[in-house]
């Protein structure tokens, strides 16, 4: 890795944490609709995970999304403009917080239903393997989507034709407000990879380069035809599941001791000590972060809503 | 034109999608080594091979969702559900996903997918495995739902759902398999979301799609014995509901009965009647008779099962009721 390439990952990190942080004020201003889930806590994940995939390696993931679309090269001003429902958001102001998507850049979505996005990651990495296209299909759940049976089709779909995929679950300890160990028959998720025979493994899921490494090895595996892998990472929310979550189901101990943990805090710290970069540096990303969010609220606070007539014309193609 | 069975139509419709276009394959639970439950793909594994012809574990939402995912990709799947009984299992990837993308994200994920479920009743298959529930995809605005009650509209309307960018559910009937017509070879396409006059008539207006559209013109048979000249209407897209035929011939006899095979309350009769009412009102002379199943979950016997069908003699009570 180049000293640039350790920037970007931490530029995309602290990104994602303003950009998180903002959407929350935006919401408490009533400018944001709807249920808004922030990855703040998660940023090591999806970014660590994205670094490693090429141009060709399809994305998608859950309703925890707009950490996953700066990762995948969305811009910040398209994400904000999506939160208040504009028209030069992502999915033109017609998902909102749950649905970003840009197939363009190989960002398939922002899935809203727990678990159902499975089987159509499964499809998409069917249809690079028909095609003989040399790419794999990242996708990212959560704990709580073990549990449901879309997981299980899927998990035995892929194996059983051998699909080009990596299945990635973000154990944050809690779907919704219930613990893994009070809705997981096991409580190591990635034991369930083993009842379909597929190879799989854990990382911390708090350490950026960790996640970046494992990923490298298993991306290259399964592009040169290993079949689907499954890898648990171990990460945390710092914030509730979703605005207004009173927290009832855990202490602030419990977070405090995760927040010690801070994946952007350790990755500072760990650029420094290998002194690929000092704190003024990794400062200035941070400012150039805080920057470009405030820049993009800017942007999507002045673009125009969407017309009703694209409320009309995209429920078919063919009309 | 040859003279074919409803289930040849279908497998030659596949058929010739699948030599014309190399990204339309099949998958779905038994459609390749066994040949297809009904036997709409038999041949197909061997001339096509395991990679087109794919079968599928028992996983209805795997079934689905693979289809979208793959139909997001540009291929062209056309996802087999053995019933439409088993269309419940896959219910989310159906009407919460693939009906729901395209508008969703904004335009930008197009599926071009193909589900085609068997359906209806008569059978004896029991309550689980013998319904008509093709009002309840009906209601959802992202999908389209095409059931052919003609080997003709079978081979024509398939090929045009697999040629077209919407995912669309195909629903075929169980008993209308062997039944046999004129259908035209090669390249017949019939457009989606058109209802045509299956039958010319003065005096009344039968509407009607699928399985049903044979008991209704049994009953224009008899009806016409006895001097009453009924007008059917076939529907053949549920939705995209084509009501102008609907209205045109009501216009003209001023009386109705709609005959379905699914349960009456919240039914296709239901959003007809209504549809008349609402775009007709003038020209109404009585009430708008619907005609449909008896509203219990099938019974296994037969004598039973039959008694709960809608039959020839209850489409020729309720024309008579009208005039």
């Amino acid at each position: 890795m180049e000293k640039s390439d350790y920037l970007n990952l931490y530029h995309q990190m602290v990104v994602i944490r303003r950009l998180e942080e903002r959407a929350a004020e935006l919401y408490q201003q009533g400018k944001i609709g709807g249920f808004l889930h922030l990855y703040i806590g998660q940023e090591a994940v999806s970014t660590g995970l994205i670094s490693a995939r090429r141009a060709e390696d399809r994305v998608i993931t859950a309703y925890r999304d707009h950490g996953v679309a700066i990762n995948c090269g969305l811009s910040a001003k398209e994400i904000v403009a999506e939160l208040l429902g504009k028209a030069t958001g992502c999915s033109q102001g017609m998902g909102g917080s749950m649905h970003m998507a840009d197939v363009k850049k190989n960002y398939w979505g922002g899935h809203a239903i727990v678990g159902a996005h499975l089987p159509i990651a499964a499809g998409l990495a069917l249809g690079d393997l028909y095609q003989n296209q040399k790419a794999v299909t990242l996708c990212m759940f959560g704990d709580g989507a073990t549990n449901i049976g879309y997981f299980h089709e899927a998990l035995n779909l892929s194996k059983v034709w051998n699909l080009p995929i990596l299945w990635v679950c973000e154990n944050n300890q809690y779907g919704m407000g219930t613990s893994v160990e009070r809705a997981s028959a096991v409580s190591e998720i990635r034991q369930k990879a083993d009842g379909f025979g597929m190879k799989n493994y854990q990382v911390d899921g708090m350490d950026v380069l960790k996640v970046r490494e494992v990923a490298e090895k298993l991306f290259k595996e399964i592009r040169a035809g290993s079949g689907p892998q499954f890898l648990e990472v171990d990460t945390y929310r710092f914030r509730g599941h979703s605005m207004g979550d009173p927290e009832r189901y855990r202490s602030t101990d419990e977070v405090h001791r995760w927040q010690e943990n801070d994946p952007i805090g350790i990755f500072h710290k760990k650029l420094v000590e290998m002194k690929v970069a000092g704190d003024a540096e990794l400062n200035h990303q941070a400012d150039l972060a805080e920057q470009e969010i405030a820049e993009a609220v800017a942007f999507a606070e002045a673009s125009p809503e969407p017309s009703v007539d694209v409320v009309f014309s995209n429920v078919y193609v063919e009309n | 034109m040859a003279r074919i069975t409803m289930r040849e139509a279908i497998s030659q419709a596949l058929w010739e999608e699948m030599e014309r276009d190399p990204k339309v394959f099949i998958m779905g639970e038994e459609v390749g080594l066994w040949g297809g439950t009904y036997a709409v793909t038999k041949g197909f594994y061997d001339h096509f091979g395991a990679d087109r012809v794919r079968d599928t574990p028992i996983a209805e939402a795997a079934i689905i969702g693979g289809a979208i995912g793959a139909a997001l990709t540009g291929l062209r799947p056309v996802a087999e559900l053995m019933t439409i009984n088993f269309a419940f299992s896959a219910f989310d990837h159906i009407v919460n996903q693939a009906a729901k993308m395209h508008m969703m994200f904004g335009g930008q994920m197009v599926l071009p997918l193909v589900i085609r479920a068997v359906g209806g009743g008569g059978r004896q298959l029991g309550a689980t495995h013998s319904q008509t529930p093709d009002a309840i995809f009906a209601h959802f605005p992202g999908l389209k739902v095409v059931a052919p009650g003609t080997p003709a509209d079978a081979k024509g309307l398939l090929k045009a759902a697999i040629r077209s960018q919407d995912p669309i559910l195909f629903i075929e009937h169980a008993t209308l398999y062997q039944t046999r017509g004129e259908v035209p070879e090669g390249d017949y396409i019939v457009p989606i979301g058109k209802s045509t006059v299956a039958r010319p008539g003065k005096d009344v207006t039968i509407v009607t799609y699928s399985k049903m559209l044979e008991i209704s013109l049994k009953a224009a048979e008899t009806l016409a014995k006895e001097g009453i000249e009924a007008e059917i209407v076939d529907l053949r897209s549920l939705r995209p509901l084509d009501m102008d035929p609907v209205i045109e011939s009501f216009k003209k006899t001023n009386r109705a009965v709609v005959v379905e095979e699914g349960w009456k309350s919240f039914g296709v009769g239901s959003e007809i009647a209504a549809r008349i009412y609402e775009e007709a009102f003038d020209y109404v002379d009585a009430p708008v008779k619907r005609v449909a199943q008896t509203e219990v979950p099938l019974p296994y016997n037969h004598i039973l099962e039959q008694m709960m069908l809608p039959k020839v003699e209850d489409v020729i009570s309720a024309v008579k009721e009208v005039l």
